[in-house]
């Protein structure tokens, strides 16, 4: 027994020095094969940033396969790495939802333009007539013909997926959601629901799947122009159509909108190609971006946007640390003056559980996560997980009390204060274990991000707090009585009139 | 000796007492608006936008001007004062990116060249779903909590009450913690949003964790002082454990009022949520939850119909 408590001591002392390692380490650590940043991780409500929840644009009676929604995911991720955010979280929540994050992002307006779009480019026959950049048009959308990726609708990248659940026809439909977010066009003012100005349905000759790339380019007059190069079949049906279409107008449609209408001068057949339009450098790079990496499988509408400026949640992260500093100093003046010497214990114990708990939100859970993102309601999950920590010594040191005052002596009286207490302690804990995790399972699938944070900050410090209220105390209190630091049963709480309230059961017959 | 069991009638008025007046206001409310509270728009769908740094309170009409000239007609300026600063808060129905795009340079016109704090907007569709998909998660948290309640009290004989008196505990606090959202509403226009829900989880959480604190003293009386009445093993227990319900109480209290008085305001009505449900947890769990056993165990409740049937079979005759 004696050996043990003084082997769990150099324990706690070599996992209290590490956590504290780890909680004032440099954002790098370097520890034979471990080589990863490590720093807190504030969520979008106190670093400020963009969260959006698209959802596919189809009747809600018709299925989005798992297969196009991750297409999907994988578009818009590279289309946002493509913006040069740092660290973007981008997730599908349950079948039909994608969830955008972009920590501190300047300018989130231009950000869903770039990322949201649908990117069905279209080369559109506007037979004799020029179309009015910005316009809005009907057209008939990808087919067989015009198409590359063999799937009407549906992304080159999936050719597994069993028959691709997605109609055909909802990628026909006019999307006019978020797909309308395609103002590449610098002319014609932004509409607010843009109209379908005409209700000729144009036919499509092409669709952005033939092409294999984009980049942005400068013409002669120095303007930036996007030039593009076809793949598979493309080249043909490029050929093709331009060699019986000279003189005509050729329309270039992105989203349903028309970028630009020229004529088209000669058959163009080497399967390359110029978009121009009157684009600013910025624009050309957001189009090349959406044309380089694809049209979606499936159109996606916004359903949800939050930005939060810098401002707001920095400030909440100063009030709330301050906070829990004041709340924490005055539970450990309470446990301490209440409970005297093992209340000075318990906040030792209440330090150790601190700076374990936040090592792990900086440094994560080997194979299980690698941080713990700390959102406004993770810090009061945390505070609260503080409340269950104490709850356990609580309920511990008044079990010592009555065996105090039932007669036993100081180490059995200690002995049998933590297995009495314990039973208690477990059951209590494990129904909030069991509500953590319902809840971060709740959180997780149901992008409610917010309950996620809370769970999982609180289902840690349950944990953590089972591990330290229980172990560490009764280790330190261990010491104590080895080291004999005193025998006046004053300092464990228990006043000299030791009979005044007696819990035996005999008192109440 | 204090005898809380004898007196669990009064005890149980009193919730009554706390609960009726949020039952009220939720009558009310529902009557005014169509749901028991006020929503925020992460389960009714709208936009929060608040600006920072604007050059003068604006005028109201000026704001629903700009808005209604692109056909959002329901835009209510709220003017706030943030660091000093003047500020304004715009609800409104769902904003697409498009639309907002093209009120800005309107706003910016008006207003300055402020600074975004923080733009909200959803679709109604969302927050329905969120709630519906956060009872279920209920529903199966309070079926595991049952379950495990029924498991860890098995060598006590019906050990499968301790579960439901436990959930039936857990719905007091919630309809004290709802009723109290509704309450606020009515006066305070505080809104019940998608944080609510997670200080509504939290207090369900704490209120079972409570109660099995003293449900387990119960445990270890009965199995230790067998041949003793159930109400006086119940009653003991309740006193036994009393210092702690009170001990742990206060420090929640503490850090939930530190974090009331000093953190962001962000997080206040989440606080005093939590601090509402978490005391009525304590109080659940040893006015309640307890004496629910023994009025159980008594078979008082097929006596309690009796007597009112009984009555009422009187009246009639």
């Amino acid at each position: 027994m004696r050996e043990r408590t003084y082997v769990f001591l150099i324990i706690i002392l070599l996992l209290a020095i590490f956590a504290a390692w780890l909680d004032f380490a440099s954002p790098h650590i370097k520890l034979g094969p471990i080589d990863r940043d490590i720093r807190v991780h504030q969520g979008l409500d106190l670093q400020g940033g963009l969260r959006v929840l698209l959802e596919a644009d189809v009747p809600p009676t018709t299925d989005v396969s798992p297969e196009s929604l991750g297409v999907a995911k994988d578009i818009i991720e590279k289309r946002v790495n493509a913006l040069g955010v740092v660290e973007p979280v981008i997730q599908t929540q349950g079948t039909r939802r994608l969830a955008v994050e972009l920590p501190g992002i300047a300018n989130p307006d231009e950000a869903i333009k770039t990322f949201g779009g649908t990117g069905l480019l279209e080369f559109v026959d506007a037979e004799s007539t020029p179309l009015r950049e910005g316009e809005v048009v009907k057209t008939t959308g990808p087919t067989v013909d015009n198409s590359c990726a063999g799937l009407i609708g549906s992304n080159a990248a999936t050719p597994a997926a069993p028959t691709a659940t997605v109609a055909p026809t909802a990628t026909i439909a006019p999307t006019v959601a978020v797909s309308s977010t395609a103002t590449i066009s610098p002319t014609a003012p932004i509409t607010a629901t843009p109209e379908i100005t005409s209700t000729q349905v144009y036919t499509t000759a092409m669709t952005g799947d033939c092409l294999s790339g984009a980049s942005v380019q400068f013409d002669q007059t120095n303007r930036p122009q996007i030039g593009f190069t076809m793949q598979g079949n493309g080249t043909k049906i490029f050929g093709d159509f331009t060699s019986s279409h000279v003189g005509k107008y050729l329309a270039i449609v992105l989203d349903k909108k028309v970028i630009s209408s020229p004529v088209i001068q000669s058959a163009i057949t080497t399967g390359s190609g110029v978009i121009n339009g009157r684009f600013t450098l910025k624009e050309a790079n957001d189009l090349a971006i959406q044309l380089k990496y694809g049209a979606l499988p499936i159109p996606l509408k916004i359903v949800e946007t939050t930005n939060i400026g810098p401002t707001l949640g920095q400030d909440s992260v100063r009030k709330s640390i301050i906070a829990g500093a004041i709340g924490l100093g005055v539970v450990m003046l309470f446990m301490l003056l209440n409970y005297r010497l093992p209340g000075l214990l318990a906040d030792l114990a209440l330090s150790v559980y601190a700076l374990v708990l936040f090592a792990i939100f900086k440094g994560g859970i080997p194979l299980a996560f690698d941080f713990v993102t700390l959102t406004l309601p993770g810090i009061a999950g945390f505070v609260l997980s503080v409340g269950v920590a104490v709850d356990a010594n609580i309920l511990i040191f008044e079990r010592i009390k009555e065996e105090l005052r039932a007669g036993r002596s100081l180490p059995l009286a200690i002995e049998a204060g933590f297995n009495r207490a314990w039973p208690s302690i477990r059951d209590s804990n494990a129904s909030t274990l069991i509500t953590s995790l319902i809840l971060f399972w709740f959180g997780t699938s149901f992008g409610a991000s917010l309950v996620a944070g809370f769970a999982l900050t609180l289902g840690l410090g349950v944990a953590v707090s089972l591990f330290t209220a229980v172990l560490v105390t009764r280790t330190f209190l261990r010491l104590a009585i080895d080291l004999n630091i005193t025998k006046n049963l004053w300092w464990y709480g228990v006043d000299r009139d030791v009979t005044r309230r007696s819990p035996v059961v005999g008192g109440i017959q | 000796m204090a005898d809380i069991i004898g007196k669990r009638n009064w005890y149980f008025a009193l919730s009554l007492l706390v609960i009726l007046p949020g039952l009220v206001a939720m009558a009310i409310h529902w009557n005014r608006f169509g749901a028991p509270f006020t929503l925020a728009i992460d389960f009714t769908g709208g936009t929060n936008w608040e600006l920072a740094n604007v050059s003068q309170a604006p005028s109201t009409a000026d704001v629903r001007d700009i808005f209604a000239r692109h056909g959002i007609r329901d835009a209510v300026p709220q003017p706030e004062t943030i660091n000093n600063q003047p500020s304004v808060l715009i609800r409104s129905s769902e904003l697409s990116p498009e639309t907002k795009r093209a009120i800005e340079p309107d706003l910016k016109q008006l207003l300055g060249n402020y600074t975004e704090i923080r733009f909200e907007s959803a679709g109604p569709a969302i927050g329905a779903e969120v709630s519906q998909r956060a009872t279920y998660a209920v529903a199966l948290a309070s079926l595991a909590i049952l379950l495990y309640i029924t498991l860890a009290f098995r060598r006590i004989p019906q050990s499968f009450r301790y579960g439901v008196c436990a959930l039936i505990a857990m719905l007091h606090d919630v309809l004290v913690v709802v009723g109290a959202a509704s309450i606020f509403g009515l006066l305070l226009g505080w809104e019940v949003d998608s944080l609510f829900l997670t200080a509504l989880l939290t207090v369900i959480g704490f209120s079972v964790h409570d109660t099995i604190v003293v449900f387990d003293r119960i445990r270890e009386n009965l199995l230790r002082m067998r041949g003793l009445r159930f109400d006086t093993v119940v009653n003991h227990s309740i006193l036994q454990t009393l210092d702690r319900s009170i001990n742990t109480q206060l420090t929640v209290l503490f850090t939930l009022t530190a974090l009331a008085l000093f953190g962001g305001l962000t997080i206040r009505q989440f606080v005093v949520t939590l601090l509402i449900g978490i005391l009525s947890g304590t109080y659940s769990s040893i006015f309640n939850a307890a004496p629910l056993l023994v009025v159980w165990e008594n078979g008082e409740i097929p006596n309690f119909f009796r007597r009112v049937f009984g009555r009422r079979r009187q009246v009639t005759a």
